[in-house]
C-alpha cells in the first residue's frame, strides 16, 4: 500500500496549516457531528448573507483526513452562492463513495480532488465527510430557521 | 529493526502459530500479517474451525427438542461444551447461559432486574432497584458494561455512581466504603480493562460488596481469555465474557450466575425452551440456565467454544498468562523508549496485561493506525468503546495494541518500529 497516495501533500498541508479554523461570530447555525466509532469532533458555523455562504468556522479535533477536509470545505464553500456550495458538497460526496472509480473534477472540487485516494479506503471515507456533514447540517438548520 | 532479548517464554510459539491459518497470510501488498487486535477479536485455531465443521457435517440439529438421533447429538455437543467452559472458569454447568455475546449477557441481568418489580414470586424481590437505591461501576468500563447500567437507572430512578481512577491508571479504592454503601445494589466493574490493560483486585469490592448486600458483576471479557480465572474462588455474583476473543466464534457468549441467583431472578426473553408449562393464561419457567435461552439456540458456535476451551486448557492459561506478561513487558518497553509517545495504561506490569495502548505526539491515532496498517500491523485506533475513560484520561483517543498467546517479541519490534514510521512520516519526534 502506497501511504502517499492517501496522504496527499495538499491533505498535509490543510491539516498543518488549516484555513478558517476558529469558531466565530456571528453565526446563523451551528453543527455539531462526531463519528462514534473513532470519537472525531467537529462544531461548524454557518453564516449566510441571503442566498450566499457569508462564513464557515469550525473547532474540532480529529485524524490528518477529517482536519483537511474541513479546512478544504471552506475554500470551497466561502463567498459562493448556496445552491452551488450544495452542488460540490454532492460531487465531493460522490467522490468519496466512489471506491477510488470516480474521477475527480477538478474544476469544481480544486484542492478537494486531493481526498481522492481516501475513497479506496471505507474505514476513512467517514473521517473526510465529517465537516461536510456538519455543513448541510448547519444549512438545514438556517432554512428551518428561516421557514 | 530493534532486537529484543529472546525471552524464555514457555510456550512454543511456532507451534501454536501454525494452528492458526490467517496468521501465515499478507496484506496490504505482501506485508506478513501483524495482528495485533486480539482485544478486539481473536483468531481461530484449525482446532476449532475443524470442530464446527465436524459437527455441521454430522451432528446438527436444534438442541433440547426432537426425539430423532441428531438432536441427541446435538444436544449432547451443545451441552459438553458448557459443562467444559465452567470447569475451564471455576463454576458447575448449571451456572452458565449462553448469550450472544458478553453485552447481551450483561443486558439480561439488567433487564432482568427491571422485570423484577413486576414479577409475582416473592424471590425476584431482591432484584428490584428504585429511587434511592445505586449503582456502582467504574470510569474504566467499556460501554457494555455502562449502558446497559444507565439505563436500567433511567428505567427505575436509582442512581449511577463511579470509581474513579489513581495517576497510574488503577481504579482509586480509597471511597469504597462511601462509594459502595448500604444503598447500593449493583457494583458492575471490569476484571481486565480494554484499554489500560489494568487487571483490578476483586476481592476487596467483592468483600465491601457483601457486606452491604450488593450484587456484584464482573466483565471478564479481557481476563478469561488471558488468565486462569475461577469464579468461585472470585467470589462474585454474576460475570460475563465472549467467545470470539478466546479463539472461539463470534456469536456466543457466556453469563455466569451463582446457581441460587439465576434461580430466583426472573426471565429477560421469553419464548420457547426456557418454559416449564404454558397455558393461554399463565406459564412457569424451565430452571436456569434453559429459564435464561429463549429460543432455538446457537450451537456450533457453542462447539466451537467448547474446542477453544480444550485448546486454551491443552496449553495451560498459567503459561498463556506468562508468555503475554513477556510481550507486555517488552512492549511497553518499546514504546515507553520511543520520545513524544505516552502510554494511556500502568508502566508497571503487575496486576496489568498485555493491551497497550498509547498516543503519538503530533500523530492521531487514526493515523498512526493507517501507517501501521501499511506495514501489515494491525491495531484499534479509536476510543475501543470506552470513551467515558478516554475523557478521564483527557484523550480524544488512543492507538491500542493486544497481544495474544500467538504473538511473538518479533511483533513487539515491529510494532515499535511501526511507531517510528509513523513519527516520520509525520514530521514529528526525534
Amino acid at each position: 500500500m502506497n501511504l502517499e497516495s492517501m496522504y496527499q501533500d495538499i491533505i498535509l498541508d490543510h491539516y498543518k496549516h488549516p484555513h478558517g479554523r476558529g469558531l466565530r461570530e456571528p453565526f446563523d447555525a451551528e453543527s455539531f457531528q462526531v463519528n462514534p466509532t473513532c470519537g472525531d469532533e467537529v462544531t461548524l458555523r454557518l453564516k449566510l448573507d441571503g442566498e450566499t455562504v457569508a462564513d464557515v468556522s469550525y473547532e474540532g479535533q480529529g485524524c490528518s483526513i477529517s482536519q483537511a477536509s474541513a479546512s478544504v470545505l471552506t475554500d470551497l464553500v466561502v463567498g459562493k452562492p448556496v445552491g452551488e456550495a450544495l452542488k460540490t458538497m454532492d460531487t465531493f460526496v460522490e467522490l468519496m463513495q466512489g471506491r477510488g472509480q470516480v474521477e475527480p473534477d477538478e474544476d469544481v472540487l480544486e484542492d478537494a480532488v486531493a481526498f481522492a485516494g481516501v475513497a479506496k479506503y471505507p474505514a476513512r471515507v467517514k473521517c473526510a465527510l465529517l465537516g461536510w456533514m456538519a455543513f448541510k447540517d448547519a444549512l438545514v438548520k438556517t432554512e428551518g430557521a428561516t421557514a | 529493526m530493534t532486537t529484543t532479548t529472546a525471552a524464555n517464554t514457555p510456550l512454543d510459539v511456532a507451534a501454536v502459530r501454525a494452528d492458526f491459518p490467517i496468521l501465515s497470510r499478507t496484506v496490504r501488498d505482501g506485508k506478513p500479517l501483524v495482528y495485533l487486535d486480539s482485544g478486539a477479536t481473536s483468531q481461530r485455531p484449525r482446532q476449532v474451525l475443524d470442530a464446527e465443521r465436524k459437527f455441521l457435517e454430522t451432528s446438527n440439529a436444534a438442541v433440547h427438542r426432537g426425539a430423532h438421533q441428531l438432536a441427541e447429538e446435538a444436544t449432547d455437543a451443545y451441552e459438553y461444551a458448557r459443562a467444559r467452559t465452567a470447569e475451564f472458569v471455576g463454576a458447575d454447568a448449571g451456572e452458565l447461559v449462553f448469550t450472544k455475546n458478553a453485552t447481551e449477557g450483561l443486558n439480561l441481568v439488567a433487564y432482568s432486574m427491571s422485570n423484577a418489580a413486576t414479577e409475582p414470586d416473592p424471590a425476584a424481590k431482591r432484584f428490584v432497584v428504585g429511587p434511592g437505591d445505586e449503582i456502582v461501576i467504574t470510569a474504566m468500563e467499556h460501554h457494555a458494561n455502562l449502558v446497559p447500567w444507565q439505563q436500567l437507572c433511567q428505567r427505575t430512578g436509582a442512581t449511577l455512581r463511579w470509581f474513579d481512577l489513581t495517576e497510574d491508571f488503577r481504579l482509586d479504592l480509597s471511597n469504597l466504603d462511601e462509594l459502595v454503601n448500604e444503598r447500593t445494589k449493583v457494583v458492575a466493574f471490569v476484571h481486565q480493562s480494554n484499554v489500560l490493560g489494568t487487571i483490578n483486585p476483586v476481592e476487596p469490592i467483592v468483600a465491601r460488596a457483601k457486606e452491604v448486600g450488593a450484587l456484584t458483576v464482573l466483565d471478564a471479557c479481557q481476563s478469561v481469555p488471558h488468565l486462569p480465572v475461577d469464579f468461585h474462588a472470585l467470589g462474585v455474583d454474576f460475570a460475563v465474557f465472549s467467545g470470539h476473543k478466546m479463539l472461539a466464534p463470534s456469536g456466543i457468549g457466556v453469563l455466569y450466575g451463582r446457581r441460587e441467583l439465576l434461580e430466583a431472578m426472573p426471565p429477560f426473553l421469553t419464548g420457547g425452551s426456557m418454559i416449564e408449562l404454558v397455558t393461554l393464561e399463565h406459564t412457569t419457567f424451565a430452571p436456569p440456565p434453559q429459564k435464561f435461552e429463549a429460543g432455538v439456540p446457537m450451537t456450533s458456535q457453542a462447539v466451537g467454544l467448547g474446542a477453544a476451551v480444550d485448546y486454551l486448557s491443552a496449553i495451560g492459561m498459567d503459561k498463556v498468562a506468562e508468555h503475554e506478561h513477556l510481550l507486555a513487558e517488552a512492549a511497553i518497553a518499546g514504546i515507553s523508549k520511543i520520545e513524544g509517545v505516552r502510554l494511556i495504561g500502568p508502566s508497571e506490569t503487575k496486576d496489568r496485561g498485555a493491551t497497550v495502548s498509547f498516543v503519538i505526539d503530533g500523530v492521531h491515532p487514526h493515523d498512526a493506525g493507517q501507517v501501521l496498517d501499511s506495514l501489515g500491523i494491525a491495531v484499534r485506533v479509536g476510543h475501543h468503546c470506552a470513551w467515558p475513560l478516554h475523557r478521564v484520561c483527557q484523550v480524544p483517543a488512543t492507538v491500542r495494541a493486544t497481544f495474544y498467546l500467538y504473538n511473538t517479541l518479533s511483533e513487539v519490534d515491529a510494532l515499535v518500529d511501526g511507531v517510528r514510521e509513523a513519527q516520520k512520516f509525520f514530521g514529528v519526534g526525534a
